[in-house]
């Protein structure tokens, strides 16, 4: 240790770095979340141009190329990449199809479910007295079914289809939101800031979503990026149980379920949309833990 | 103490409501006429349904339906379903073990080599063991497991032949149902074999029910312990010269387990989630695969009750689970 | 690792039934009951039409030929009014832990099982909870004057009007003989709900014990009158998953796989262990085109339908290469009445395309497809039809979605008339055409819903009508020829398929025939050593 060297290091240290460059600095020292990021990115990339990049259309049925096998396989065709189904259909046009549709059914079920929990969770955070309670049975009496079953008896009562999967599994991720942010209001509600701004006389929308809820975000940010893989999850289990998106469109989960018929002549019917599933739900969970990390230093060891 | 049960408690009520009222309304709201499922394949003429109607108590107005399934809640009628004509508690006392026993099963699974793998993570911190065991482990988290059960199928099933494709037992055997638990009921049986080929059906199953909690278990263990090892008395008991083992186990893993197992208290709602899909790959005759069978036919005694008696399993476990977790950490109690 | 595979070999160790013979049958889906009246799929059928009751006369094994079964012979009077039956003697009830027969088969429970269905006042009647569903439906009750015993072992059967299919009719599960002194014992029980759950007949397996959903057993019958069965334990394995049937046939969990999907019989004729059977059956798969919904009213709407979509790759993908045959007809080619000379629909986008647009519909239309969510014999993967039929319409401007219900809901919903167009696969019972036009395409039928194109013709319905009463059967086919040029015409239907049916053995097995009427009889089954 030389003099010489400390005094540049305290000039950094004097510097604040910004926040974005301080959070990704933290998220980039995980590498299995930046893994995880491109990953994502190129999924992404796909479905937002899903019809420029894939070769064919996902409904485009070849039928005189039923079954075919991915190109590098005996009898495979060099036009199918990854083969074709049961109704001769490109397979890696209809997963890159896929990819939309669940990305879409993700994103709209968080954003379904967050927004509506947040507010509820504000809501029962600021009022412990009647309506905090309340709010919070109703959650524990949607806790108390599992969450696949609500999600199913939710579909039978709406019927199968894309939108009602999304409402379902935005129902079904409703309660963790409102727990979530509720514990995180609750935990802010005592500190000075909040007692500061209350006294400088802020009225309560804005004490509620300006000076509480940004400093609830990170677990609720580290929540969405979960609950966004677990929908994709649900919705490819309600598509394979035959109650999500109806065919032809191509999710990944349905695929899987018209493709189970085909387990011991065609495996990659059956093997692809899978592995699909388990990649993209893999990855945003990496994600999901980089995020953690570099949001909520507290969490970070802990876990 | 006394006091915190009797809280808790006060609080299972209203839920136990709540979760009839749900129950109550869901069903209402499936379209499609009970009477018509009741009545099958034979053609029902506006007389005959509205009588049916009647008969059902389906004319009168919703409060009231809503006070006669209370009522019969209350005298444990739980109604009989409409396809079989069987009771649903009957059906469901008949289901249940077999979906006990898996999940047992997957439990046991899970718990033993999600703890091992996790304590000897926490101990090997930054190893590429385990990195190895987080990397799996966050796999496992992200499986689709009704594709995982399939490729299972695929490899052990058809391609080794080494496990059965699906099924509690070999047709041949037949098992007289005593406990429900065919582990048990074919050592009853004396019949050769039985036992050996009831355990054979047990393995896939239950690996592929207990692949998800085996990943969050391990997770949870290692997080744990290596909080638990930072501990002052951990570095005390070090300090004391006791053998490393004996520190671990003794002193670290019975504090780490705790979160450990509320965490397995917490995942019995996921656990049945998962029995769902799994029960329909393996045709496990459990409450998932019935469950499921009765929302597609509108089966509505059993849709109702059924997903009502499982609303109450998930609720009574986590109230044991509060309680037992309030036994062993005293802070808890008197929190609010 | 090598200590692994011991263990595993072990524990794959069969259970040992070295000296008495067993069958284990994969069957596709759970019997409904076991009071066979109450019922009409035909797994219920196998579970108890086939098994534990007989009729007076029965299908020869493997044909639709009537043969004597309780009945040893009949007479019929010359204006084929009056049947006269007379049975067997000696023929024995079975002898299970619940029921000892004290005499043996006579006319009262030939009375006994007929009277039940049709006699309002008879105690029984009421005590079936669905009704008599295929008695009400085959107009039984309208069809029959009096049914008397003439003495001990005659009975004679009256008809109001002559009925060709009547012996036919007589074969089929619904008139199956039940045994009068086991329903008084039951009715002086209190206990009459048992008549559906341990159930009592004369055939050649004793019922033992159903687990629900998973299995029903059942025991030779060592008294039976055609001689014991070589089999001395049957076990119906209920496994509704087609590739579990195959995968549980290759393990050797069972010996006979049904139904199993057309597409997998290539890969499994090429195994070494198994025997593929393979026949042509009485199966009609087909979409019905619900002509009372506009625009399918139109006769134009409706063959520019059927020119449109492609049934030979249909053929191709859901049933594959030769194991289906195309359909021209309701019924197949083998059956009374059916013309050489008619041509299925051929592909022709360009005429179909010109008869839209005659139609009035040049701008397109929009149309729902209904399907099934799970595969049966006449359409083993629902999905494949529903998205080609959907591509193929897309061609010529109809715009169709897809709605997948659970069978029982499909067919219930199709007979309140709510599709546009609906997948749907009719199983002959008794190998006469009436048996596959009265219940599909008739007026009557349209009244009821089980003609789920509404399609009522009074050309065509007066020509099946009158057919029903002519015995002679040539002037039959020339009114059959006569009323199938007209449905060739009007296109109510998509005539998809006559699909073969199949049935996987073990190689040990033998004796088995499959029956062109969709049912599966184990009395004649043996393993080899």
């Amino acid at each position: 240790m030389t003099q010489s060297n400390a005094v540049p290091a305290a000039d950094q240290a004097l510097l604040y770095p910004s926040p974005l460059k301080e959070f990704w600095q933290a998220f980039a020292h995980n590498k299995g979340a930046v893994g995880g990021l491109l990953f994502m990115l190129v999924i992404v990339f796909c479905a937002l141009f899903a019809p420029w990049v894939a070769p064919f259309d996902p409904s485009e049925q070849f039928r005189d190329a039923l079954l075919t096998p991915p190109s590098w396989l005996e009898g495979g065709q060099a036009r199918f990449p990854l083969g074709t189904d049961e109704l001769g259909r490109d397979l890696l046009s209809r997963l890159i199809h896929g990819a939309r549709l669940s990305l879409m059914i993700g994103l709209a079920s968080v954003l379904m479910s967050l927004i509506p929990g947040i507010l509820m969770g504000l809501v029962a955070g600021f009022f412990p007295r009647l309506l905090g309670p309340s709010i919070m049975r109703l959650m524990d009496i949607m806790l108390a079914l599992p969450s696949l079953l609500l999600a199913v008896a939710i579909v039978a009562i709406l019927g199968p289809g894309l939108i009602n999967t999304v409402i379902a599994i935005a129902i079904v991720s409703l309660p963790s939101y409102v727990r979530l942010t509720r514990a995180a209001v609750m935990g802010e509600l005592g500190r000075d800031y909040v007692t500061a701004a209350r006294l400088a006389g802020a009225g309560l929308p804005r004490l509620m979503f300006i000076t509480v809820l940004p400093n609830c975000m990170a677990p609720l940010i580290v929540q969405a990026t979960l609950s966004f893989s677990s929908a994709i999850l649900d919705a490819a289990a309600l598509g394979f149980l035959g109650l999500g998106v109806q065919p032809p469109t191509p999710e990944w989960g349905t695929m899987l379920a018209s493709a189970r018929d085909y387990i011991e002549r065609a495996w990659w019917v059956v093997s692809l949309p899978g592995l699909t599933i388990l990649l993209s739900v893999l990855a945003i969970n990496l994600m999901g833990d980089g995020l953690r990390d570099a949001l909520d230093p507290k969490l970070k060891n802990a876990q | 103490m006394l006091s915190f049960i009797a809280r808790r408690l006060g609080l299972l009520i209203p839920t136990f409501f709540g979760v009839t009222l749900l129950t109550f309304a869901l069903i209402r709201l499936i379209p499609g006429d009970p009477v018509e499922v009741m009545m099958g394949e034979r053609r029902v003429d506006p007389e005959m349904h509205a009588e049916a109607m009647h008969r059902l108590g389906l004319d009168k107005p919703l409060p009231a339906q809503y006070l006669d399934y209370i009522t019969k809640l209350a005298q444990g009628d739980l109604g009989e379903s409409l396809r079989t004509r069987e009771g649903v508690w009957e059906e469901f006392l008949t289901l249940f073990p077999a979906t006990l026993e898996l999940s047992l099963a997957a439990l046991l699974f899970a718990g033993t080599l999600g703890v091992i793998a996790g304590v000897i993570a926490a101990l090997k911190r930054g190893s590429l063991f385990d990195h190895g065991v987080m990397g799996v482990s966050l796999a496992g988290y992200s499986m689709p497991i009704f594709w995982w059960g399939l490729l299972l199928i695929m490899f052990f099933s058809v391609y080794l032949g080494w496990t059965p494709v699906s099924g509690r037992i070999d047709l041949l055997y037949d098992i007289e149902p005593k406990t429900g638990f065919m582990l048990i009921d074919t050592l009853l049986s004396e019949e050769e074999g039985a036992f050996k080929d009831a355990l054979m059906h047990l393995i896939l199953p239950a690996i592929v029910l207990g692949t998800i909690p085996l990943a969050v278990i391990a997770r949870m263990t290692r997080s744990a312990m290596l909080e638990v090892l930072r501990e002052d008395y951990i570095r005390t008991a070090r300090a004391k010269g006791l053998s490393p083992a004996r520190v671990v186990f003794v002193h670290g893993l019975r504090n780490a387990l705790i979160p450990v197992l509320t965490v397995f208290g917490l995942q019995v709602g996921t656990l049945l989630a998962g029995a769902v899909l799994t029960e329909t790959i393996f045709s496990w005759p459990g409450i998932g695969k019935w469950l499921i069978e009765a929302i597609g036919a509108r089966d509505y005694p059993v849709v109702q009750n059924g997903i009502l008696l499982i609303a109450c399993l998930v609720i009574l476990v986590n109230f044991v689970v509060d309680i037992l977790y309030g036994l062993v950490n005293p802070r808890i109690r008197h929190q609010r | 690792m090598r200590s692994i595979f011991m263990l595993l070999a072990l524990c794959a160790g069969l259970p040992a039934f070295a000296q008495s013979q067993s069958l284990v049958v994969c069957s596709e889906a759970a019997p409904e009951g076991f009071d066979i009246v109450q019922y009409t799929a035909a797994t219920t059928a196998d579970a108890s039409a086939e098994t534990v009751y007989e009729r007076l006369v029965q299908f020869a094994p493997g044909s639709t030929r009537i043969v004597p079964a309780l009945a040893e012979s009949w007479e019929v009077g010359a204006d084929g009014l009056t049947y006269t039956f007379t049975l067997r003697k000696g023929v024995q009830f079975h002898q299970t832990p619940w029921f000892k027969p004290s005499r043996e088969l006579n006319a009262d429970d030939v009375l006994w099982s007929f009277q039940r269905q049709r006699d309002k006042d008879h105690p029984w009647h009421a005590l079936s909870p669905r009704g008599y569903p295929y008695f009400e439906a085959m107009g039984f009750a309208e069809l029959i004057e009096k049914i008397e015993a003439l003495d001990e072992h005659r009975v004679r059967f009256t008809l109001k009007h002559p009925e060709a299919p009547f012996l036919a009719d007589l074969a089929m599960g619904f008139t199956s003989i039940y045994s009068a002194e086991y329903a008084e014992q039951l009715l002086d029980a209190e206990t009459p709900q048992k008549l559906n759950s341990q159930p009592i007949g004369t055939g050649p397996f004793v019922f033992e014990r159903y687990a629900k959903d998973a299995q029903v057993r059942f025991a030779g019958n060592p008294h039976y009158w055609g001689g014991k069965p070589a089999l001395d334990r049957l076990l119906l394995a209920i496994t509704p998953d087609p590739n579990t049937r195959i995968q549980q046939l290759k393990a050797g969990a069972c010996q006979i796989a049904v139904f199993p999907r057309p597409s997998d019989v290539p890969a499994l004729r090429e195994n070494k262990d198994l025997q593929v059977l393979e026949l042509d059956s009485l199966l009609t798969a087909y979409v019905a085109i619900n002509t009372r919904h506009k625009p399918l009213d139109d006769v134009r709407v409706r063959q520019a339908i059927n020119l449109a979509f492609d049934r030979q790759a249909y053929l191709r993908a859901q049933y594959g290469e030769g194991n289906a045959t195309l359909a021209a007809a309701p019924y197949p080619a083998t059956l009374l009445g059916y013309d050489e000379r008619l041509q299925p629909w051929p592909k022709d986008l360009e005429r179909a395309r010109q008869l839209l647009a005659e139609a009035g519909h040049e701008k397109g239309l929009k149309l729902s497809i209904w399907t099934r969510s799970g595969g049966g014999p006449t359409n083993p993967n629902p999905g494949i039809g529903a998205q080609m039929l959907q591509a193929d319409l897309a061609a010529i401007g109809i715009q169709a979605d897809i709605r997948v219900f659970e069978w029982g809901e499909l067919i219930k919903r199709a007979k309140n008339g709510e599709h546009d167009l609906v997948f749907m696969g009719w199983a002959g019972d008794n190998g006469d055409p009436d048996n596959f036009l009265t219940p599909n395409l008739s007026c009557a039928a349209a009244e009821s819903g089980e003609n789920q194109a509404g399609w009522c013709h009074k050309e065509f319905d007066q020509l099946i009508r009158e057919a029903r009463r002519v015995a002679e059967p040539q002037r039959r086919a020339a009114l059959y020829r006569e009323a199938l040029a007209i449905f060739q015409d009007q296109a109510p239907w998509i005539a998809l398929a006559h699909p073969k049916q199949f049935a996987v053995l073990r190689k040990d097995v033998e004796g088995f025939v499959l029956s062109p009427l969709g049912s599966n009889n184990f009395a004649h089954v043996r393993r080899k050593p």
